[in-house]
């Protein structure tokens, strides 16, 4: 593994900056909560990605994007972790954008991506547990095009999507990787219905159904009946991306509980003196520091083209799952009454947690493929 | 070619003519470990070849400047030799306390002259070190150490006994902690080196759960010890034993490795209750891998907050315990056979590895160091 380089650095410089005074938790999350805004984020705030250039950061400079890789995106990822900052970055910069750079639809989207005008989403689970191999929903053949039927669920920010890069069934069985299809699917054709939900997070998630919904052939994504390879390139981009802003979400709520443990005083001292406290937050610290490199190892992996990507890309998922679901949970004991208030923010952290965690699959879903990855 | 890639050419055609085929071949036991010293009986004239080779261009420790015995090479050589020694699986030429512990403190605390005299004896592994730390009475509080020095002019007196000395029984001198005032706790030790031959010294093995005895109680009855024989000032031998426990922090966190790989492939757990705790374990140790990698480029690009050996040394040490926990379920039955034709590795293995958040300070004290130095929490 290699340090960051000085250019890495300074974006990551930047984008805390940034993040911790635009995308902090009091001027994003808690206002857009309180509205119940359709998105879960603001636009204003995207524009902002958009004018540092941002939303394009993976998409090819030839293009007019930053043209940057996994790593870059992990330095932002886990600086809108931190400040628990709703963005479509992770399902649009990061997830849409990878999935359709050097295709026939890059033409037609990057130009939205770039302004912070278009946002992607990506539809695959089609049960509350990800599992991307059960892909059932229905694409036949109709003349030239095709005819998709069939829901998807879990659809991160599809109501605000212009796009949904969806993954379907054009031959085979569920549980099969051959014969999968991914659509680009222009949210405005006949047949999509969108069902808006709120998560515990306040962020939002849509239930989408397709209802005879016909597409044209150029809707397709690579190559029809393999559509497994994008679909795995695409969730190896989703995953480390999660993995690196849990990490982020690990050290906001560690931060936080920090301050807590140094200000609050009982029995006549600060309760950050208490050794079992403090040796809680010293392996936490530990645990972090280790979910961190997991995190930047995969990224690095994946940048390099490692043969290795894929199983530390799911090391990093779920080490920075479990490792983030420690830190809220200590977070939220720590704090003590506090934590279990509104009012107070270590709550939204473990909000957050819950949904990221289970994003691109969970902790028991990540461990299983490295199990297989590893020949047992 | 740019002068590195000269370098790994070159260093790739010496190792191809001087490292010996049987030095190629994995470690298989303890017995294959060279630790040199003036009593070492080479296991095989290969063995003491290869040594010989590697001492002769200053390898056994590369890093450290000519004129001290060493290669006197640049970090990236230095990386560049190791990836070539990997490469052939070259076995490492010298193990020993003298390199991993002694050495490092010496080259930032010792004088001129003890940096001459002791460190290319140590770079040709002509002296094995042993380390006279704990104590009966100071364990994790180690600054409580009441082995005495008493300056006798000419000389110090030395009486007390240390325990937990590795290989006491086997080395050739000793870097121990002794207590040159009692005026003040840690600003009365000083650092001290002398010859286990000394007439004095005395050395008993201990026993261990894993029926070995790698440790030793060390007794020290009147031992006479030359003036110029402390490293460092007299009274500050806290800041080089602080030094020290650092590097040896950074080697056992190494050891979170274990015998690397993952644990799942070794053993094909089929009780799928078992498998799932193995697959959370191999994450564990994936992540803990990457972990160490990012640890050793950011401690040596300085990087790396100075107390953060003690944050890998107890991630490494508890990691290697779980891993010896579920080998041994791993194993069932078998795994509870102590002689016989197995040889009994895993449970003495499972055994030793308890002592790994033990030894060179306790998990628990890691964690207090941790709090106190990084999160710097009130009181810690």
């Amino acid at each position: 593994m290699t340090l960051l380089t000085d250019d890495q650095k300074m974006l990551q410089e930047t984008a805390a900056s940034f993040l911790a005074e635009e995308g902090s938790i009091a001027k994003q999350l808690r206002h857009w909560r309180g509205i119940n805004c359709r998105d879960g984020f603001g636009h204003d705030l995207w524009k902002q990605f958009a004018e540092l250039g941002l939303t394009g950061i993976s998409i090819p400079e030839s293009h007019g994007g930053l043209g940057l890789g996994a790593t870059e995106a992990a330095l932002v990822l886990e600086e809108i972790g931190r400040n628990l900052t709703p963005s479509p970055f992770l399902t649009t910069a990061v997830v849409g954008a990878r999935t359709i750079a050097g295709t026939a639809h890059a033409d037609r989207w990057f130009p939205g991506i770039l302004s912070g005008e278009a946002v992607l989403a990506l539809a695959v689970d089609e049960g509350p547990r990800h599992a991307p191999e059960l892909t059932a929903l229905a694409a036949r053949r109709k003349g030239n095009g095709f005819v998709l039927n069939g829901a998807k669920q879990f659809v991160v920010q599809g109501a605000s999507a212009d796009m949904i890069v969806t993954a379907a069934r054009t031959s085979g069985s569920p549980g099969e990787t051959d014969g999968i299809t991914l659509f680009a699917v222009a949210t405005d054709v006949a047949g999509v219905g969108i069902d808006n939900v709120a998560l515990v997070d306040s962020s939002k998630a849509a239930r989408v159904t397709f209802d005879n919904v016909e597409l044209d052939a150029d809707a397709v994504i690579g190559e029809v009946d393999a559509g497994w390879g994008p679909l795995s390139a695409a969730l190896k981009a989703g995953r480390a991306g999660a993995a690196a802003e849990l990490v982020g979400v690990a050290s906001g709520a560690s931060a936080l509980t920090l301050d807590y443990l140094r200000q609050r005083k009982q029995f006549g001292k600060a309760i950050g003196e208490f050794q079992a406290l403090q040796h809680r937050a010293a392996h936490l610290y530990a645990e972090i520091e280790v979910a961190r490199a997991a995190a930047l190892k995969a990224a690095q992996l994946l940048d390099g083209g490692g043969e290795k990507a894929e199983l530390f890309v799911s090391v990093a998922k779920a080490k920075a799952a479990d490792v983030a679901g420690l830190a809220v949970r200590e977070g939220v004991q720590m704090h003590g009454g506090i934590g279990m208030t509104d009012e107070h923010d270590i709550g939204l952290f473990m909000k957050r947690e819950a949904v990221l965690g289970e994003l691109f699959g969970d902790v028991f879903y990540h461990r299983e493929r490295v199990a297989g990855l590893s020949g047992y | 070619m740019t002068d590195i890639d000269n370098f790994r050419a070159d260093t790739r055609a010496w190792l191809e003519a001087n490292c010996p085929a049987e030095m190629r071949q994995p470690i298989r036991s303890e017995a294959d470990v060279c630790w040199g010293g003036r009593n070492w009986k080479f296991q095989s004239e290969a063995q003491r070849q290869w040594l010989e080779a590697m001492a002769g261009r200053g390898w056994t420790v590369p890093d450290w400047p000519k004129d001290y015995g060493g290669g006197g090479l640049s970090p990236a050589e230095a990386r560049v030799l190791k990836e070539e020694m990997q490469r052939i699986g070259a076995r490492s030429p010298l193990t020993s306390f003298g390199i991993s512990m002694l050495g490092p403190a010496m080259l930032q605390f010792g004088s001129e002259e003890q940096k001459k005299h002791y460190l290319p004896q140590i770079a040709r592994g002509e002296i094995r070190w042993c380390q006279g730390y704990s104590e009966p009475g100071a364990g994790s509080d180690l600054a409580g150490l009441q082995t005495k020095a008493e300056d006798k002019g000419d000389h110090w007196l030395v009486n007390g006994q240390k325990v937990w000395t590795s290989y006491a029984d086997k080395a050739d001198w000793i870097f121990c902690l002794v207590r040159t005032s009692s005026e003040s706790k840690q600003g009365g030790i000083s650092f001290l080196l002398f010859d286990m031959e000394t007439p004095g010294v005395s050395t008993k093995p201990i026993l261990l759960i894993s029926g070995s005895s790698p440790f030793c109680e060390t007794f020290f009855d009147d031992v006479k010890v030359p003036k110029d024989q402390i490293v460092g000032e007299v009274n500050k031998g806290w800041d080089v034993a602080k030094y020290l426990l650092g590097h040896e922090r950074e080697m056992i966190s190494g050891m979170g490795l274990g015998s690397g790989g993952s644990l799942g492939a070794a053993t094909k757990p089929k009780d799928p209750l078992l498998r799932a705790a193995i697959a959370a374990f191999d994450v564990d140790a994936l992540a803990f891998a990457a972990m160490s990698e990012r640890f050793a480029a950011m401690w040596k690009a300085g990087e790396a907050h100075p107390a953060s050996p003690s944050m890998m040394k107890y991630a490494g040490t508890e990691l290697n315990k779980r891993r010896n926990e579920l080998a041994m379920a791993a194993g069932g039955s078998e795994a509870l056979e102590w002689d016989g034709e197995r040889g009994g590795k895993v449970p003495r293995d499972w055994l030793r590895s308890k002592g790994n958040s033990i030894e060179g300070g306790t998990s628990e004290i890691q964690l207090n160091i941790v709090a106190k130095h990084i999160l710097r929490l009130p009181g810690a």
